[in-house]
């Protein structure tokens, strides 16, 4: 029946097009690296995330605010109420109005977001040479490659190429689309002391740091994977029923 | 509706019921016995598909209604709430983000079989305009909803949509403020998109209650595209195509929890996780992407109507003059038209096509600026090109409503028309090429030759010839092949 | 189709194709069902606002005989630095004789502290008598003037339509001067 090719001719057209499609990203090649949260299964690595937020909290929290994220949410990071507690109430957050309308201080608290570097968006583009550094409780969706694509930013530094002029304050970037970023190289090898025995390196730093930031996206993948494939078995088995339901009800007309 | 026969039932609460208000007549005549046609093929699913689809984002975009605010400042964050706190928030956004594709599928799934098999003939004429009017407005809602996360994506999609309608002259300006609620995307926008992405999808559900309606009167057309003749060619709707149609829907229903449990951002723009800026344009604004073929029409429009494009358009009406008039028009200046077109149609043809080449290239820029060929006039462009890709754009979807009456050749199924059977093939090979370039940067090169603008205009071309002048003139040409007598002796056979 | 003109075979599929049906049927009701718990649990408090569902409160600068309101889960919460004088009216209460029977030291965790949900049993207004100034009805407590509640110095209800005592909610002293409630 030509409806059959035609939808097979579709099908053809699309995987043929959709290389195609692959937009040549203006930064360089992404390096593709195998993530334990990739696949129909995949989970976060719970000790690669504690590490990941420590590289968070000592390295890029001091420019990148993160206020989708509370600090409750460490649970899912394998942390218990006390050390979210302790984590929160490192922080000072102004708090208000009292009975007497003044704002005040008060140490954190677990229902608190991550506290913000800067007060603001204007302060935070004053405090950087105009370059605003992005909120990164979605950073991981709102880049194409996603986590590859944090972990090249955070290793892709260098020196450019000849012929290639950096502007003064900015840095040369394999990966990032122009290749100009105005980040200074975040992280050096040795930089953060890890309480494993992962080796620290700004790659696996920035493997760490990617995969929390994943995390921080996507916080519900793991429950979300989970009852996906409870949801596709049970409809296949469904699915199968009712074919043979069909089956036998039409078999008798022919 | 629903005063006809009334149904026997045992159950003495049913039976009660249906003496007062005869509802379980209704579902019994309408959904239980109703002679369907025996032969259809699964192409037939998508309509309850559809339905299905429907129901499940209504119920989805009622609940998420109740954790979104719908205010410039809190609209991110409270999807975002969604999304991390709300019970369960992650699977109805995701359920809703990626219904919205699966039910634009169906619909596209519908909508094409509809083409193929010729359901939009008398006497479904007005079937067929209702599902162009659900279309429309499904097309409505789906963009408003697209705004409403208040992401850069989102916003700016508002900002680009509502400057369509800059293009009209002289009031333009004024239709976008009054839209808008302001000079710029802003929460007057918000507030007015939330409102009608709630109101619209009860539209959509009172229009479908017409579309069945309109169906159960005049009957499902079937894959051979010829009437129903006796009890023979039927079957009971119920328990016959109920549980073909839960079997599909079962397996539409796995591909669509593959995608929102495991790929749940497919469809997504990493710029749909950025809150709306009304500073900063992302470099690469895209629709969504079933927007996408008529994008690629609005882009494909880089040149307007000058002298030459205009005498060429002039030239292709007489040409298709005799077509649309038929052989009895002698009189008036329908009569000329098509004595004319019958007696020139090949020149006449030939002089479209030169014409419409120099009007085009005329408007073609160089890299170092100033027209490709310059021609005296060429300058005095009647539409400029923003409005004619705007008009372009809203005339290919709304074209749709007149197929019935530009495609009126007498038999329907696509299986005995070989001719209309490739050309619609190709239309929808080209809606996906289409989709293909809108999706593309505009200035964008397949294998870095060829420019996909070209491809683009090519693809605009066909879609509107097939539409204006391939099934008119196969309407009136076409020699199709032996019908069956019944279709159940097609079935018989096979 | 009656028993008696069906043929062996066909009785068989018959019956086969009910117990198919039987199963399909089972797996949509089933799956319905999954389906729908999603968008009903949904409607229950999110984890933000479980989050704040426990608070803080200082009691060291509530003076004897003094009432503050703090708001806990979108109520208002009633403390009381209670006097003696109230503590022993309270106490000298007959339970038995009372609507919702009882006792005062059940209600308090420390005699001068009663802390309790402001919210009246009867339809949920808000009594008076936290303030020196307001009506504290009959039984020197609070009085709730939307249908006229009395309560006592133990927050009891003694008179009026309300069926219950004003609740005490889950707290505990994290010091001397530190109560968390919730």
């Amino acid at each position: 029946m030509t409806i059959k090719k035609l939808a097979l001719v579709t099908c053809v057209a699309l995987s043929v097009l959709s290389p195609l499609s692959a937009r040549a990203a203006e930064g360089g090649h992404l390096p593709k690296l195998s993530w334990s949260f990739e696949g129909f299964a995949g989970t976060y690595d719970r000790p690669s995330l504690q590490r990941g937020f420590k590289v968070y909290r000592e390295v890029c929290a001091a420019c990148h605010s993160m206020d989708k994220v509370y600090y409750r949410d460490l649970t899912a990071l394998g942390y218990n109420e006390e050390q979210i507690k302790a984590v929160a109430g490192e922080y000072t957050f102004i708090d208000g109005p009292n009975d007497e309308g003044d704002m005040f201080e008060r140490s954190g608290r677990p229902s608190d977001p991550f506290k913000a570097p800067y007060a603001n968006r204007e302060q935070a583009m004053y405090a950087n040479n105009g370059a605003y550094p992005p909120d990164m409780s979605l950073l991981v969706k709102a880049r194409h490659g996603g986590a590859n694509y944090i972990y090249g930013i955070l290793t892709g530094y260098g020196h450019a190429p000849e012929g290639h002029e950096v502007p003064e304050g900015k840095h040369w970037n394999a990966i990032m689309p122009g290749h100009i970023i105005a980040m200074a190289p975040p992280l050096q090898d040795g930089q953060i002391t890890y309480d494993d025995n992962a080796p620290q390196t700004v790659d696996q730093y920035a493997k760490d740091v990617a995969t929390f930031l994943t995390w921080a996206s996507e916080p519900h993948m793991e429950e979300r994977k989970r009852i996906g494939i409870t949801a596709f078995l049970f409809l296949l088995v469904f699915t199968g029923v009712m074919y043979t339901v069909k089956k036998k009800l039409w078999a008798k007309l022919h | 509706m629903g005063s006809g026969q009334r149904a026997e039932f045992k159950n003495p609460v049913v039976s009660w019921i249906d003496e007062r208000l005869p509802v379980f007549s209704l579902m019994q005549k309408e959904y239980g016995v109703f002679p369907t046609p025996r032969n259809f093929n699964y192409f037939w699913n998508f309509g309850a598909i559809a339905m299905v689809m429907l129901i499940t984002m209504i119920v989805s975009g009622i609940v998420l209604a109740m954790h979104y605010t719908p205010h410039a400042d809190y609209a991110f964050s409270s999807v975002e709430r969604i999304m991390r706190d709300v019970n369960w928030g992650w699977m109805l956004r995701y359920i809703h983000m990626n219904g919205a594709s699966f039910f634009f599928i169906a619909v596209y799934i519908h909508i094409f079989r509809g083409m193929y098999y010729g359901s939009y003939k008398k006497p479904r004429e007005l079937l067929w305009i209702l599902g162009v009017i659900i279309y429309l407005l499904m097309m409505a809602t789906a963009f408003m909803g697209y705004t409403l996360p208040w992401s850069q994506m989102g916003g700016w999609a508002a900002t680009v949509i509502s400057g369509f309608f800059t293009a009209i002259p002289v009031v333009g300006d004024m239709i976008q403020t009054l839209l808008l609620g302001g000079f710029s995307v802003d929460n007057p926008t918000l507030n007015r998109f939330f409102s009608l992405h709630y109101l619209l999808p009860f539209v959509i559900f009172a229009v479908v209650f017409l579309h069945v309606w309109a169906l159960h009167v005049s009957g499902s057309n079937n894959p051979l595209g010829i009437d129903v003749k006796s009890s023979q060619d039927t079957l009971p709707f119920h328990p016959y195509y109920t549980m073909k149609d839960t079997f599909g829907l079962g397996v539409f229903l796995l591909l669509y929890v593959i995608v929102t449990f495991f790929f749940p951002n497919i469809f997504a723009h990493p710029d749909h996780f950025v809150e709306y800026n009304p500073m900063v344009t992302p470099p690469h604004i895209v629709p969504e992407w079933y927007f996408l073929p008529f994008y690629a029409i609005l882009r494909g429009l880089t040149f307007g109507i000058n002298p030459y494009i205009g005498l060429s358009l002039v030239a292709m009406v007489v040409v298709m003059a005799p077509i649309y008039g038929g052989p009895d028009k002698k009189t008036g200046l329908c009569g000329l038209l098509c004595a004319l077109g019958r007696q020139f149609a090949l020149p006449l043809l030939v002089v479209a096509g030169i014409f419409f080449a120099l009007g085009y290239l005329s408007q073609v820029e160089k890299a170092s600026g100033g027209a490709l060929l310059s021609l005296p006039l060429s300058d005095l462009v009647f539409i400029n090109a923003k409005l004619a890709g705007v008009l372009a754009m809203f005339g290919s979807v709304i074209l749709l409503v007149f197929i019935p009456w530009l495609d009126t050749h007498p038999v329907r199924s696509a299986r005995f028309r070989p001719l209309f059977k490739w050309a619609t093939l190709v239309l929808a090979i080209d809606f996906v090429v289409l989709g293909y370039v809108g999706m593309e940067a505009a200035d964008a090169a397949l294998f870095g030759v060829i420019p996909l603008l070209w491809i683009g205009q090519l693809g605009t071309g066909y879609y509107f010839a097939y539409f204006l002048m391939i099934l008119p003139w196969l309407s009136r040409n076409e020699k199709a092949l032996p019908l069956p007598v019944s279709i159940n002796e097609a079935v018989l056979k096979a | 189709m009656s028993a008696h003109t069906a043929n062996h075979s066909s009785e068989e599929g018959q019956t086969r194709r009910d117990f198919l049906l039987l199963t399909a049927g089972a797996f949509g009701a089933v799956g319905a069902g999954c389906f729908a718990w999603p968008f009903i649990d949904s409607l229950n408090p999110a984890a933000d606002t479980l989050a704040m569902s426990t608070i803080e409160v200082d009691l060291a600068p509530i003076q004897e005989g003094q009432a503050i309101t703090v708001k806990w889960r979108g109520k208002p919460v009633f403390v009381r630095h209670r006097t003696a004088a109230e503590i022993e009216q309270a106490r000298a209460v007959n339970v038995a004789e009372l609507r919702d029977k009882q006792s005062d030291t059940d209600r308090v965790k420390k005699d001068q502290w009663l802390i309790m949900v402001g919210v009246c049993t009867h339809l949920g207004c808000v009594p008076l008598g936290q303030k020196d100034t307001d009506a504290k009805g009959d039984f020197g407590g609070w009085f709730c003037p939307c249908h006229g509640s009395h309560y006592d110095t133990s927050g009891r209800i003694r008179k009026g339509p309300a069926p219950k005592n004003l609740s005490v909610p889950e707290y505990s002293f994290v010091s001397d001067t530190l109560v968390k409630i919730g």
